[in-house]
């Protein structure tokens, strides 16, 4: 467990619980919460975000050094930065790579999104659902369960691995392809696990939807990205409900960074409009006719619609994009025809990029700027737990809200697994968060308790 | 323990780009370079779940990591994670990652541990994004590489 330090409640003075929810390292970032009166009045998200650093390190650098640099910003999702990097630099060059290539990239994308995917469900959300503090408590009981989340998060990594060239900094994803292609039967040798790999992820939703979810819904405006026939990784148009259709070149016309005097962070909102949410959720309510026909079997056999609204229930749709990640996988390993060459040629020009992928917690935008030899510069990345930092905050302005009378360490661990509805990645924008709920007064049922997290496991 | 020729793994946590984050990768690189026979060495950024399957079939791992507990900066802290459970102030374990920490007490519930599991933590100072890794740390990084190549030499490497 987290350093977890308390401090002795004194009924009429204001108290802060601090909690590392995120952390290697203190002190970079800090979720606050405060009551005053039986109100919330104010919720702040501080946060260090690498892109920002990456932003200023990218510059200068060579276009082909830029996958493999970005990749080095989450240690969960370096794929999807690679292939925004890569996307938004073939934009530039008016390079489009198709067919096997493209299949190919879809299938390590699978491969990001089941490693990702069942990491979240199994070892960072499900504890709270079933009561324990953390993943090494409830291992202790469901050992069969928690064993069941490995075997997928490993062949979510066995795919990557294959395909990446290396699970942790991906090295063979270059622009306009891979360094090396490995060979049919290799590719085949996936096959297996993945059949198990997806009854393991239909097990998953069914485990689930059995969990008791906070009722708890707002109305969100949802932005992903829409392919004509896909359930969306590499491409589409960027969607909303609420009318947003639009390039992704039009990304910087529609979507505004607002820099906020609390936070180091920026915020992204849509002009005019404010807070959106992406990520599986907003996915799922834009996309749910692309997904698989299995998966969308799954999802209305655990009770799912086609549309939900409540953040809570993002695991199961994040089970239900499991079963999509291992169908679709194996749909493509099942029809792949090799490709003739590992890369398509590229060939640098001055231009404007961008691009636009759909990371396991939603649209990760990248846009460079290239000179007359291949040189960056300037870069932009904009991750998804940017794009949602305004919307946490609304979540837990009203759920705190909602809950006034529930007693502080019930809602602080409430708090911090609404924080987790959207899997907050903690290499992309929050590696170093606390949260800190301050409430004066006190609630009347803990007056004069003592308010002590419990620093032991 | 037995002598197993072979089967030593060697796993070196961090972000180079991260100022003193960067020693446990510094430590994998300076016993990389021996090219001994029979010891692997893995640089990895501390994701748990990985982290079980890369020390899968080994019989001796040593894994080196910064850590934050309060020491004076390079200060070495050696665990035998096999007899103990890892301090979690130490390791800055989260409800919101899964790290080494989290790694190797699920591995413990789940006796999916090695036989013999050794984590080297060295006291990190800054941890800001695009430093170099600071003197002192550089310095433990040494000695804690040599420590770990004469325990790995002591009870595992053909002599």
């Amino acid at each position: 467990m987290p350093i977890r330090s308390g401090k002795k409640a004194n009924p009429m003075k204001a108290k802060t619980i601090k909690v590392d929810v995120l952390a290697r390292v203190e002190g970079e970032g800090a979720m606050t919460v405060k009551i005053q009166n039986r109100r919330v009045t104010d919720v702040k998200l501080r946060i260090f975000e690498p892109p920002r650093f990456f932003e200023a390190f990218l510059r200068g650098r060579k276009f082909n050094e830029v996958p493999d640099i970005t990749a080095r910003i989450c240690g969960i999702c370096p794929v999807a930065y690679q292939m925004s990097a890569c996307h938004a630099i073939e934009d530039a060059f008016g390079v489009k790579v198709e067919g096997p290539l493209r299949e190919l990239r879809r299938l390590l994308y699978c491969g990001e999104w089941i490693e990702s995917h069942a990491l979240h469900v199994y070892m960072l959300h499900a504890p709270d659902f079933l009561g324990y503090e953390d993943s090494i408590q409830m291992a202790k009981d469901h050992r069969e369960t928690v064993q069941r989340g490995l075997f997928l998060k490993k062949t979510g990594n066995a795919i990557v691995n294959l395909l990446g060239g290396r699970e942790i900094h991906p090295i063979n994803v270059r622009v306009g392809g891979f360094y090396k292609i490995p060979s049919k039967k290799e590719l085949a040798s996936l096959a297996e696990n993945l059949k198990s790999a997806r009854d393991a992820a239909i097990e998953t939703v069914k485990w689930v939807a059995k969990f008791s979810f906070p009722a708890f819904e707002r109305d969100y405006e949802f932005v992903a990205l829409r392919h004509p026939a896909e359930y969306p990784f590499n491409e589409g148009r960027l969607v909303s409900n609420r009318g947003l259709d639009i390039t992704v070149r039009e990304y910087d016309q529609h979507f505004a960074e607002e820099h906020l005097a609390h936070s180091n962070a920026l915020h992204s909102v849509l002009k005019d409009r404010g807070a959106y949410f992406v990520g599986p959720l907003a996915r799922y309510n834009l996309n749910f006719d692309r997904l698989s026909p299995l998966a969308q079997e799954t999802a209305r056999d655990s009770g799912l619609g086609s549309v939900c609204r409540n953040p809570f229930q993002s695991i199961i749709v994040r089970s239900v994009e499991l079963v999509y990640a291992c169908d679709e996988a194996l749909r493509i390993l099942d029809s792949l025809e090799m490709p003739d060459s590992p890369s398509v040629q590229v060939e640098s020009r001055v231009g404007v990029g961008y691009g636009c992928t759909e990371a396991p917690r939603g649209v990760l935008y990248h846009r460079y700027r290239i000179d007359e030899h291949g040189l960056i510069l300037d870069a932009k990345i904009v991750p998804p737990t940017s794009q949602n930092l305004k919307t946490i905050e609304s979540d837990l302005w009203q759920f705190a809200d909602n809950n006034l009378d529930t007693p502080q360490d019930t809602l602080q661990r409430q708090c911090e697994q609404a924080i987790r509805n959207y899997d907050p990645c903690i290499s992309c924008a929050t590696h170093f968060l606390k949260l800190e709920i301050e409430r004066e007064p006190e609630p009347a049922d803990s007056a004069g308790r003592e308010c002590e997290i419990d620093a032991e496991d | 323990m037995p002598k197993t020729e072979g089967n030593v793994l060697v796993i070196g946590i961090g972000n180079e780009l991260r100022g003193d984050d960067a020693a446990g990768i510094v430590v994998a690189r300076r016993i990389q370079e021996r090219h001994l026979p029979g010891l692997q060495v893995l640089e990895h950024n501390g994701e748990g779940a990985s982290l079980m399957e890369a020390w899968t079939g080994a019989q001796s791992v040593f894994i080196v990591d910064a850590v934050i507990s309060g020491s004076a900066p390079g200060t070495i802290h050696r665990f035998d994670a096999t007899r103990q459970p890892l301090p979690s102030q130490a390791f800055q374990s989260s409800t919101h990652a899964f790290g080494l920490r989290e790694a190797v007490e699920v591995a413990r519930a789940l006796n999916l541990l090695p036989a013999r599991l050794v984590i080297y933590g060295i006291e990190g100072k800054s941890f800001a994004a695009g430093e170099e890794i600071s003197a002192e740390l550089a310095q433990a990084a040494t000695r804690v590489s040599e420590r770990v190549l004469e325990e790995a030499r002591a009870t595992d490497l053909a002599p």
